[in-house]
């Protein structure tokens, strides 16, 4: 198998605007709540479109949250929206308490998610949101690769009757090709398959994955690359088949490598008893490296280079 | 006016005035420079900086692990460029480290770390330089100490829920050591306060919790210097000093423009700003020589 080269999409950011326009003009029940953060989720054209859809609270996270799950008990179709480092965080209490425990359907939409912010530092970072949001119960975790599976996710999630949580970035993604061209919440997609080494990633990460793949096919060595776009639910399945298809399993994450994606595949491989040789690639527990998302990918090996090196150290 | 033996330099209004321009000048230097920045929030609280640090803060590189410093956390922490502009000036460490702000291995992040000399605290998620600065005051009225503890909120910032708490318990423990310093500058990334989410009235609001509000023009280096040197202002409370700014003081085309909260200057916008800074320099320089 020769793997494609890609073709560059937009910004996961501008594909979910996009799309909750469209679904925004179908349906005057589909309300953007927003904490000045419009600007930074790409809403301008929506509260252009759909003025009376979109609701202000100001830079105030914790009342979004709580006045979402209410709006969202009265029958509303919610999407909350403000940087994933203040949504998982400042509105912790309220996420767990009124969406997720109140099971009222919200989504909550974390904009420029990971270390998307690069520069502006760690306040502005969010590398435990899906740490914190996977000890909690009843809320869906959810972290795009790419427009396809943007898109597909925020049609699901206007019609999930369960909360979920979803966050990505702001850089343009490369469109992802897939074995089957389908999208299910909690269920792993397959970019491309292989025997030697298992990437397991998700979000922006899965892009520098497919690209490493790309390069240990020139080293005759065959990798198999999966969006595990769902985090919770995790698709357990997915990620026993492909640690028993092969030698060794690489996870990547944009997440600090505790509470994340790679531990969740830990876990779940450690109780099936496989053990193989096996490595978390996400930003480790230090101060976080001050640069651009490019350069924080980079310092912590998250590139199609880095991966490959770690797995080529992996199979020796 | 209150004087304070512990002032490194007494400086004149004209001198300090042009110590403004001077940081406003360099931040938009590094901002354009770091491609990255929160211009016009710097722009409008650049003053106030300048007031506290050269006048007003018993703060400097030497004294800064003294437990009886007074204290200043910026709270509205994305307008580090301004902080970072005066601490520079004040020795905290070379101007030529800013060269470095925001590229990769630098610990001039786009907000306030302690990876800085100067800084007190992290900070650049709104609504929590008011909670600290409570907690910082309580100690200093516990252990009977001195110092003041200053803080810089965005009137946007207004909306985090936080700043009630802090504001009610404030009052409680009767902080008047404590002074919330509002940048209001009437703008936040929306757009006017007042329309994305209003915080009007904001006097009544912190009268009403118990706290001693004033009102000035706050990019008046002489009403900032009457009022910050004030403190307390009013025995027994804190004091919640509403400065009257215009977000990207000094640059005509980016004063009261929302899109200058993070906008960053082409090469000609640039330009043009350093001509305008550069010629209120030269008005100003002349005034002091003839004074
Ligand atoms: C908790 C939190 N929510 C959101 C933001 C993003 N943010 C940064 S600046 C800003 C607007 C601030 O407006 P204002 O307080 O009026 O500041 P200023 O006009 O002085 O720049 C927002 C929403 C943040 N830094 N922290
Ligand atoms: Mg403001």
């Amino acid at each position: 198998m020769t793997l494609k080269a890609l073709n560059m999409g937009r910004a996961n950011l501008e594909e979910f605007s996009a799309t909750l326009i469209e679904l925004g003009e179908k349906s005057k029940n589909i309300l953007a709540v927003t904490s000045d953060s419009r600007g930074s989720g790409k809403l301008g054209p929506f509260a252009e479109k759909l003025p009376e859809q979109i609701v202000e609270v100001g830079i105030a996270e914790q009342n979004l949250v709580g006045v979402s799950a209410g709006l969202a008990s009265a029958d509303k179709s919610v999407f909350a929206v403000s940087p994933a480092c203040f949504l998982a965080t400042r509105s912790l209490e309220q996420i767990k308490n009124d969406v997720a425990y109140s099971n009222q359907p919200v989504t909550l939409v974390g904009i420029s998610a990971g270390v998307s912010y690069g520069a502006l530092g760690t306040t502005h970072h969010s590398l435990h949101d899906v740490a914190a949001l996977r000890a909690i119960n009843n809320i869906q975790v959810v972290v795009p690769a790419d427009n396809f599976e943007t898109r597909e996710v925020i049609i699901a999630a206007a019609k999930s009757e369960k909360p979920i949580f979803l966050k990505f970035g702001k850089k343009a993604m490369p469109t992802l090709p897939r074995v089957k061209n389908e999208f299910e919440i909690g269920k792993a997609s397959t970019i491309c398959e292989g025997s030697d080494v298992a990437f397991i990633a998700c979000g922006e990460t899965v892009a520098p994955s497919y690209e490493a793949a790309q390069l240990l096919e020139k080293e005759g060595i065959s990798a198999e690359v999966i969006s595990m776009h769902t985090i919770n639910p995790l698709d357990k399945q997915a990620v026993i088949d492909a640690a028993k298809k092969c030698k060794v399993i690489v996870t990547v994450e944009e997440h600090s490598i505790y509470g994340g994606l790679g531990e969740a595949c830990a876990s779940v491989l450690m109780q099936e008893q496989i053990v193989k040789p096996f490595k978390i690639v996400g930003i480790p527990d230090e101060d976080t490296v001050t640069g651009s998302q490019g350069d924080i990918f980079k310092h912590y090996g998250i590139t199609a280079e880095g991966l490959k090196e770690t797995t080529l150290k992996l199979l020796e | 006016m209150i004087r304070k033996e512990n002032r490194m330099q007494e400086f004149t209004d004209l001198e300090l005035k042009l110590k403004s321009v001077k940081y406003r000048k360099m931040l938009l230097k590094y901002i354009k420079q770091a491609k990255a920045g929160h211009t016009g929030g710097s722009l409008s609280c650049t003053d106030i900086l300048n007031v506290l640090y050269n006048d007003v803060l018993n703060v400097s590189p030497e004294n800064f692990s003294d437990k009886n410093r007074d204290r200043y956390i910026q709270s509205k922490g994305h307008s580090v460029e301004a902080l970072y502009a005066v601490l520079a000036d004040r020795g905290f460490y070379p101007e030529s480290d800013l060269e470095t702000m925001c590229q990769y291995q630098s610990k001039y992040v786009g907000h306030p770390t302690r990876k800085v000399n100067g800084i007190e605290f992290n900070t650049g998620a709104l609504g929590h330089g008011l909670p600290i600065s409570a907690g910082i005051a309580l100690a200093g009225k516990k252990d009977k100490a001195a110092y003041k503890v200053f803080t810089l909120v965005g009137d946007g910032e207004l909306a985090e829920g936080s700043n009630y708490e802090a504001a009610m318990m404030a009052a409680h423990y009767k902080l008047d050591n404590l002074v919330a310093i509002l940048d209001h500058n009437a703008l936040q990334i929306t757009g006017p306060n007042r329309e994305v989410c209003s915080p009007y009235p904001i006097d009544e609001k912190w009268k009403a919790f118990g706290w001693h509000v004033i009102s000035i023009d706050g990019n008046s280096i002489s009403e900032l210097r009457e009022t910050l040197n004030n403190i307390p202002a009013e025995v027994g409370k804190p004091t919640f000093i509403i400065a009257n700014t215009v977000k990207g003081k000094g640059v005509s085309y980016m004063e009261n423009e929302k899109k200058w909260h993070h906008g960053v200057p082409s090469d000609d916008e640039y330009e043009r700003a350093i001509q305008e800074l550069s010629t209120e320099e030269e008005e100003l320089t002349k005034q002091l020589v003839t004074d």
